[in-house]
């Protein structure tokens, strides 16, 4: 009797009582989701947003080709610069906190967990300011960005490495040992290959994490999505600030949704493989900003 | 040095408004997503789905969109306004897009305590004639809320980091905004920077310490 309770489980098949009682609760959501529909759409109507001026530009081509696919790959390419560099900066450190020495543990660990704790805006404006004092003028709001991301989303990264080390068990590298390994190919021949199928759901999620963090751009002014769709578009057709929200809302959430759905893949994926002998490590508790 | 002694009372005031915005957030937020777990988890399929659909969307949404948008959106195109005053209204929409967001994150993070409790827990409930909502209220929720005391916490401590964006509703007066302000006139200050950092640690820190010694001291023992 210690499963764990599914949803299902919380409430009994229903009698004929408690089928009358949650038809009634049907009805009344419905009733309270429909009100608040109607009142969103009165409001809606009341400022003129039903015309359609303003949702016209959405169906032009030249919109799309012109802001929101330019305003897309600024994302992306922010996004797939930061996941690169994070996966090096975290490989790296989360290796580095596993050294034999003492002393590279520990500063790894510090520069990690300080990372970690610093808010990412803060270390993004911080960067933004501090780059032209040392490399002179320029622009600087892409360095910024993918530098903070690349801190923040590595230090995060480097604590799933090493969980994910840490999580294959002991006997498989004494056995690695036993038979006259050294320690770099316990590492690289046993280890890694291992930790990486488990680590694989983790690193998936944090990377949902970062691409929506890379929205921390339109505040120092960098050409993403988020800045075309409520900078440029907005100022470029006049009063179309909530089309524009809707639709690149609507981009947001589908691309950090079909790679949510990767991780949940990859996660059944290596619970079931029979190439690991580690059970999928849990993504961090990051909920990004 | 100096500068960070010269801004200090700028930088403080600042800071405070980061304080009363976690505060704030995190009692709203909290509520919030434990209402929705409940619907999240409720015997009706349409409460269910509009739950999910919700918590779906909104955690996939960045927040400096949820920022935003709360304040070009909600309250300049649509006239959503909590005050004439436009800091007191700036900062109740960063509150109310923030508490938006993080309530997503606390539902699901109440979701996976509820798939702790054990399934004798939720029938035993049943067996002894509790309905849906008491059986939710006594016996579910007091003991997912006690298995995840600890994820929670890191919930809790990455609002308190997430208070910085309120800058993205143009509400001007958190540490972010002051920083870049100081940035602005002096040119870019390092003990500035360490200072704040290590102003928001000292609060961060001591949530992390006390949730892990509470996650220990309430587990629930089966």
């Amino acid at each position: 009797m210690s499963g764990p309770v599914t949803t299902s489980v919380l409430f009994d098949a229903p009698g004929p009582r408690a089928r009358l009682r949650n038809n009634a609760l049907t009805l009344l959501a419905l009733i309270g989701i429909a009100a608040i529909a109607y009142l969103v759409y009165l409001r809606f109507d009341e400022k003129h947003q039903w015309e359609g001026r303003i949702w016209e530009p959405f169906t032009e081509s030249a919109t799309w080709t012109g802001y929101i696919i330019p305003g897309l790959l600024g994302t992306l390419k922010a996004a797939g610069l930061s996941a690169v560099f994070a996966l090096v900066f975290g490989s790296v450190f989360g290796l580095a906190r596993l050294s034999d020495h003492r002393w590279i543990r520990v500063s790894a660990g510090a520069v990690v967990e300080v990372f970690r704790s610093i808010p990412l805006l803060l270390l993004i404006f911080f960067l933004f300011f501090l780059a032209p004092s040392v490399f002179g003028g320029g622009d600087y709001t892409l360095i910024a960005l993918v530098a903070g991301l690349t801190l923040y989303n590595g230090s995060v990264l480097a604590e799933v490495v090493r969980a994910g080390v840490l999580a294959v068990p002991k006997g498989q590298s004494e056995a690695a040992y036993a038979i006259g390994f050294r320690k770099n190919q316990v590492m690289r021949l046993v280890l890694l290959p291992q930790a990486v199928t488990a680590m694989m759901p983790a690193i998936v999620s944090q990377l949902v994490v970062l691409l929506k963090d890379t929205a921390l751009g339109y505040i120092i002014a960098y050409v993403d999505l988020l800045n075309y769709g409520f900078r440029v578009l907005p100022a470029r057709f006049f009063g179309s600030l909530i089309p524009a929200a809707i639709v690149i809302g609507v981009i947001y959430v589908g691309l950090n949704m079909t790679l949510s759905a990767l991780a949940t893949w990859l996660e059944r994926r290596s619970r079931r493989s029979r190439r690991t002998s580690v059970k999928p490590i849990p993504a961090t508790a990051d909920i990004g900003e | 040095m100096n500068d960070l002694i010269k801004y200090a009372p700028d930088l403080a005031a600042g800071f405070l408004v980061n304080v009363e915005l976690s505060l704030v957030c995190a009692v709203l937020s909290l509520i919030a997503g434990t209402v929705l777990v409940s619907l999240r988890v409720a015997p009706t399929p349409v409460l269910r789905t509009a739950a999910a659909t919700y918590i779906n969307i909104v955690r996939n949404t960045p927040l400096t969109l949820v920022l935003a948008f709360s304040a070009l959106g909600l309250s300049d195109t649509l006239g959503l306004s909590f005050s004439k005053e436009p800091s007191t209204n700036a900062f109740w929409l960063v509150v109310l897009g923030l508490s938006a967001y993080t309530a997503s994150f606390v539902a699901e993070t109440l979701r996976s305590g509820i798939n702790t409790v054990s399934l004798g827990q939720a029938e035993a409930a049943r067996a002894i004639g509790l309905t849906f909502f008491q059986s939710l209220r006594l016996i579910i929720l007091p003991q997912a809320f006690r298995a995840v005391i600890a994820p929670m916490g890191s919930v809790m401590i990455a609002m308190i980091k997430n208070t910085t964006v309120a800058i993205a509703a143009g509400y001007l007066a958190e540490s972010a905004f002051v920083m870049r302000d100081t940035f602005d006139d002096t040119g870019v200050s390092i003990p500035i920077f360490i200072g704040l950092v290590l102003a928001f640690m000292a609060i961060t820190l001591p949530v992390g310490f006390l949730t892990g010694r509470l996650s220990r001291r309430l587990a629930v023992v089966r």
